[in-house]
Order: C-alpha cells, then sequence, then structure tokens
C-alpha cells in the first residue's frame, strides 16, 4: 500500500512541477491531465470512490478537453516550436 | 520508527500540491500558466479534505446490506464537500478562460506586465488624465503630417 | 524581489501546514457528525451510498446552491464571450477536416457514453457515481461529435430547454416534499412511489429523482459550457 501511494505521489508532484516548469502550453495541459489522474488514484486508494469518480471524469476529462480547447482559441496551439506568447 | 507512515506521503502530496499551486498563482508571469497553478492549488486542497475524514482501517461509505455491519466507515461528510468543490471548480475554470479569451482579444496578450501596463494605460485614457494622442508606443511611419 | 517574496510566502504556508498536519489525529478522526449520519441514514433516507444521502437529503440546500453557482458561471461565460461568432467554424482557419478515423470512433462511442452516463445517473443512490458524475459524461457524450466534426454544432436552444426544466424539476421535487408537511428538499417516502426494497433501482423515495435533475442540470450546464467556448472567436495564430 505505502509503495504504490508513494509512486502516485512521486508522479503527482513531479506532473505538478511539470505544470509550471514546461516551456510548452500543450504539454502543460497534458501534465495537469496527469495530475488529475494520478490524484484520482489517491482518492480511490483512501476509499472515496464517489471523489476518485468526479476527479476522473471532470478533473482529467473535461478539464483538460476545456483547457486544450481554449488553448486553440489562443492561437497558442504549437506544437513544435517552443514559444510561449508574448 | 525507521520508516515513514503512510501519513507522511499523504501529507507530503497534498501540502505539496498547495505549495507548487500557491508559487505558481505568486510566479508565473503567464496568465493561462497561472490559471493552471490555481487548478493545483485547488486540488491539494481538497486532497487535504479527503485526508480529514480517511480512516484506516476504514472502508467506503457505501452499504451493501440495509446496516453498517460493525464495519468502521470513512467520513462521508468532507467527500460530499470535495464532490461539489470539484464541480465548482471546474464552472470557475471556465469563467477564467472566458475572460482570459476576452483579454487576449483586446490586448493581444497574455503577460502579466502587459496587460497590466496596457489596462492603466486604457484606464489613464478613458478617465482623461492622459489624452488618447500620446500612447506610449505609436506607429513608426504612421500620423507623421510633417 | 517579487520572486523571492513568493517563495518565502510559500515556504512560510507551506511550514504553517505541516505544523497543522502534525497536530491532526491522521486516520483516528472523531467524525462526531460522519458517525451520526452513518448511523441514521439507511433509516431515515435509504441509500446504500452514504454520501448520496449527505449530498441530497442532509445537505440539499448545498446542492441546490451549487446548482445555482454553476448556472451563473455557466451564464457570465456567455454573456462574457458574447453570441455573435455563428461562423465561427468557418472563421477558425486551424482546424482541419475531420479525420475517417476519428468520426467514425466517436459515431461508435457516443451512445455507449451516454448508456454509461445514464446508468451511473440512475444507480447513483446504491453504487459509486450519480449526477455529477454521470452529467458529466453525458456533456462530453454530446459533445464529441462537435469535436470531431468541425462544422456540427449544438443547438443553444435545445440546452437551455434541458437545463431549465432539470433545475424546475429540482425544486419541485423540494416543493412536493412540503405539500406532505416535510422540509424543503426532503427525500421522502410513502407516497404512491412505495417504500421500495434497500438495494433495489426504486428505493430511497424521491432521491433518484432529485438524481436525475441533478444529472441532467449538470449535463446541460457543462454542455453549454463547452459548446460556448468552442464556439468563441479564434484569436489569430501568431506565425512568426
Amino acid at each position: 500500500m505505502i509503495w504504490i501511494v508513494s509512486f502516485v505521489v512521486f508522479i503527482m508532484l513531479a506532473s505538478a512541477l511539470a505544470v509550471l516548469l514546461l516551456p510548452n502550453l500543450i504539454a502543460a495541459v497534458a501534465a495537469s491531465s496527469v495530475v488529475s489522474l494520478s490524484l484520482a488514484v489517491l482518492f480511490a486508494l483512501m476509499k472515496a470512490p464517489d471523489v476518485a469518480m468526479t476527479e476522473a471524469a471532470i478533473g482529467a476529462g473535461l478539464s483538460s478537453l476545456l483547457l486544450a480547447m481554449a488553448l486553440r482559441r489562443l492561437g497558442l496551439w504549437q506544437l513544435d516550436k517552443e514559444q510561449e506568447s508574448k | 520508527m525507521t520508516m515513514p507512515g503512510i501519513e507522511v506521503v499523504f501529507y507530503t502530496g497534498a501540502i505539496g500540491l498547495i505549495v507548487i499551486g500557491m508559487a505558481g498563482v505568486l510566479m508565473v508571469k503567464n496568465v493561462f500558466r497561472m490559471l493552471l497553478a490555481l487548478v493545483l492549488l485547488e486540488a491539494g486542497a481538497s486532497l487535504l479534505l479527503i485526508l480529514s475524514g480517511f480512516r484506516e482501517t476504514g472502508v467506503a461509505p457505501i452499504l451493501l446490506s440495509g446496516h453498517a455491519a460493525g464495519q468502521l466507515m470513512n467520513d462521508p461528510v468532507p467527500q460530499a464537500l470535495v464532490l461539489t468543490a470539484i464541480v465548482i471548480g471546474v464552472g470557475i475554470q471556465a469563467l477564467a478562460l472566458a475572460l482570459i479569451l476576452r483579454i487576449k482579444h483586446r490586448y493581444h496578450s497574455l503577460d502579466m506586465g502587459e496587460i497590466r501596463e496596457q489596462m492603466e494605460h486604457d484606464i489613464a485614457v478613458n478617465s482623461g488624465v492622459v489624452s488618447p494622442a500620446s500612447a506610449q508606443s505609436p506607429e513608426p511611419g504612421g500620423h507623421h503630417h510633417g | 524581489m517579487r520572486n523571492i517574496s513568493s517563495l518565502l510566502f510559500s515556504g512560510g504556508l507551506a511550514f504553517l501546514l505541516l505544523v497543522l498536519a502534525t497536530q491532526l489525529p491522521f486516520g483516528h478522526t472523531s467524525m462526531l457528525l460522519g458517525n451520526d449520519i452513518l448511523q441514521a441514514a439507511p433509516d431515515e433516507v435509504g441509500t446504500g451510498n452514504i454520501v448520496a444521502a449527505v449530498l441530497l437529503a442532509y445537505r440539499g440546500i448545498d446542492t441546490l446552491g451549487e446548482l445555482a453557482i454553476l448556472f451563473t458561471a455557466a451564464a457570465s461565460v456567455g454573456l462574457i464571450l458574447g453570441q455573435r461568432s455563428n461562423h465561427s467554424a468557418k472563421r477558425d482557419k486551424t482546424i482541419t477536416e475531420s479525420h475517417f478515423i476519428t468520426s467514425r470512433a466517436s459515431d461508435l462511442m457516443m451512445p455507449l457514453l451516454i448508456i454509461v452516463g445514464f446508468y451511473i445517473i440512475f444507480y447513483g443512490h446504491l453504487t459509486p457515481g450519480g449526477g455529477f458524475q454521470g452529467g458529466v459524461i453525458l456533456a462530453i457524450a454530446f459533445f464529441l461529435p462537435v469535436l470531431t466534426r468541425p462544422g456540427t454544432t449544438i443547438d443553444h436552444g435545445m440546452i437551455t430547454i434541458i437545463e431549465g426544466l432539470a433545475g424546475a424539476g429540482f425544486i419541485m421535487i423540494g416543493l412536493w416534499a412540503m405539500l406532505y408537511g416535510k422540509p424543503f428538499l426532503q427525500p421522502f417516502f410513502d407516497t404512491f412511489l412505495g417504500n421500495g426494497i434497500f438495494g433495489s433501482l426504486w428505493s430511497a423515495g424521491t432521491l433518484p429523482l432529485l438524481y436525475l435533475a441533478v444529472g441532467l442540470k449538470v449535463g446541460a450546464e457543462l454542455a453549454g459550457l463547452l459548446v460556448t467556448i468552442s464556439e468563441a472567436p479564434a484569436a489569430e495564430v501568431e506565425r512568426t
């Protein structure tokens, strides 16, 4: 149990740092989705299945969809160029 | 106690998320990334709230027969609160995204400093402190009637 | 300078939270309110899922307020982004034609997602899940064609009608309870709905109906949000 929890927490914190540090905004959105997904795993491990389902559906699914769509609307959908908006 | 208990790991995750999110909200220049940091902060807060209702030997608060057969269950109240908070969080996130889209349309930038400068200039112009002609960056080559 | 002070603030926050965390009794919470609810919920509300009982029976007005917040957020997004984008799909040059695989896969996925969403809503009082989770899945299911076929749109009027009916239904069920002398929004038994056996689909009185209203409301709300954001006028793509 503790090893699984440690592993998931490590992945969660690493991708939380990646959200702030990655230069590409699409990659940052993907990293925030990973944070939500590992958070859902933690909720399931903490015996809170309702919250885990909500976090998986909203945090990892709908929220990432919303952010990615807004990114496209902002004109920042650039996969190759590593430039932020200026 | 040679090995840290499981509570150390859980609290590290929750507090780490809160601190990373707070540092991001304070330090990041890009408005969009600031929103992402706010989402992280929210996630950390909900994890901390769920941790407050966790029992080591507890089971999920779902009954299979008519009564709880002497089994310890986790606290359902923080779970219901967090469920509500997550759904509200996505609404607030959409509202912030709409504001960011409008800012991008109006000022053509997502950088905090630039937005603030232009916004202050707009306010000054609208309140009559600065005349509109004295914009700080006139187009080179435009409006030069000698 | 600003970065240093931000780091100092974050570090101080971490220290304060750590001190707080060492004071909390981890794993042995006293749970005064939670224990009472766990004892009383099977008889009073009759749901298998205690979280659903807390959400709709013991904190029903809280859920009503939450739906109001969600409605306000969706309405403000519509207000901020405006309605002046009828041909946004044509205006957005970055979207290319939909690929064969994505369009076929979305056709295949959509009915399955709708079934899963309604299943999660209808069994929300017995198993994990419920109106919020199922509503999100429904919103994504109805938004999937828009995502894979750039030309199509969802009718805004339809979304508004579903949303309004679901919201009115939620309040109507709450008022219905008052007809029988119960507090506002309390789920109740022993009317023509029957009591139901614990663990069957028709149990817990009017609580499944409340959850259905919540699910439809959340689904319509979030689908409306997605459609509004996706129809927003695109900013010019910077190709420098």
